[in-house]
């Protein structure tokens, strides 16, 4: 990766314009012409330092509901509970952090109503509290690094 | 976005916000756009729409934030962001619109959400998650959120992970 191509991904990650050609203007002040751009981009797909170039879509707008839950789940039976939230389909990811709240993962439905279904039996399988922190606003979403 | 379910049905809960041309275009671009200088052209070919019809509905769908933006996804553990660590705030409710706003505006903050508290347990109410190159990076710019937050902090922590349990993206149906 040149200084280019960090150029290149430092501001494609803030987003182009809805228009019939997006990756002139980035091109030309770049001083690059489209198909450089767009061979460069394909390179940095493929060579896993970009995972997608496209629309960045909000799974709430689409229909979904999502929420990140939390648990303390006692140190014996860690392992037991991770599998246990892990074969529910809804649950999307799961962590293990270093906190009393030590598992923290993110259930995903199709309707609100399911994700508290979904609490509700792992409450009852695993015995332990789930914390439900559904987000109440979103602030921004998505990262910026520069390189 | 990759991986297995859940899969979302657009047309099931929000039928407002998408028709089913609408729902054409998310399912094509969800791997991402054509990389060719007309990306919306190659697009409606695909789709046997007019290339303006696309156009209005891609714009149509970001003004309604269905589409955040168009941009790049990158990969942090590449550009050697190989730490994160889940911050979180106890924010006065008063300023959380605000401060989450300038939180969620620093370059190495991805997600930035205000969530409830669960007393007495829990009292953060701000979420964000910080990006490092290494533990001290990540600490150094939790620093410097909790300068921004300044007395509107009533305390913090930082949850790194230790372990992935589980990982899948969200699909949606096509």
């Amino acid at each position: 990766m040149d200084s280019v191509d960090a150029k290149l991904v430092n501001i494609l990650q803030t987003g182009l314009p809805v228009c019939a050609r997006p990756f002139d203007e980035v091109a030309a002040s770049l001083d690059l012409s489209v198909e450089e751009l767009l061979s460069r981009l394909q390179r940095l797909l493929d060579d896993k330092v970009l995972t997608r170039f496209g629309p960045m879509f909000n799974a709430e707008k689409l229909g979904g509901a999502l929420s990140l839950c939390a648990l303390q789940a006692p140190a014996d039976r860690y392992d037991e509970i991770a599998e246990l939230v892990n074969a529910f389909t809804e649950v999307a990811h799961n962590y293990e952090r270093d906190h009393l709240l030590n598992m923290w993962f993110v259930v995903a439905t199709e309707q609100p109503q399911q994700a508290a279904a979904v609490i509700r039996e792992i409450e009852q399988m695993s015995g332990c509290q789930v914390y439900d922190m559904p987000k109440q606003e979103e602030y921004f979403i998505g990262l910026q690094l520069t390189v | 976005m990759t991986g297995n379910p859940p899969d979302f049905d657009m047309m099931q809960q929000d039928g407002q916000l998408l028709d089913a041309i609408d729902r054409q275009i998310v399912v094509a671009t969800q791997a991402g756009l054509p990389l060719v200088a007309a990306p919306y052209d190659a697009l409606a070919g695909q789709l046997g729409l007019d290339v303006e019809d696309v156009l209005a509905r891609v714009a149509a769908m970001q003004e309604r934030g269905v589409i955040r933006r168009i941009a790049a996804v990158p990969n942090h553990y590449a550009l050697g962001y190989t730490e994160n660590g889940m911050s979180v705030w106890d924010v006065s409710d008063a300023r959380i619109s605000e401060l989450g706003q300038q939180v969620g505006a620093l370059q190495y903050v991805s997600h930035c959400y205000q969530r409830p508290r669960h007393l007495p347990l829990w009292s953060y109410n701000l979420f964000a998650m910080v990006h490092g190159r290494s533990r001290e990076d990540v600490e150094t710019k939790v620093t410097a959120i909790a300068g921004l937050l300044g007395e509107h902090c009533r305390g913090h922590e930082v949850l790194y992970s230790k372990r992935i349990l589980k990982k899948t993206g969200l699909r949606i149906k096509g």
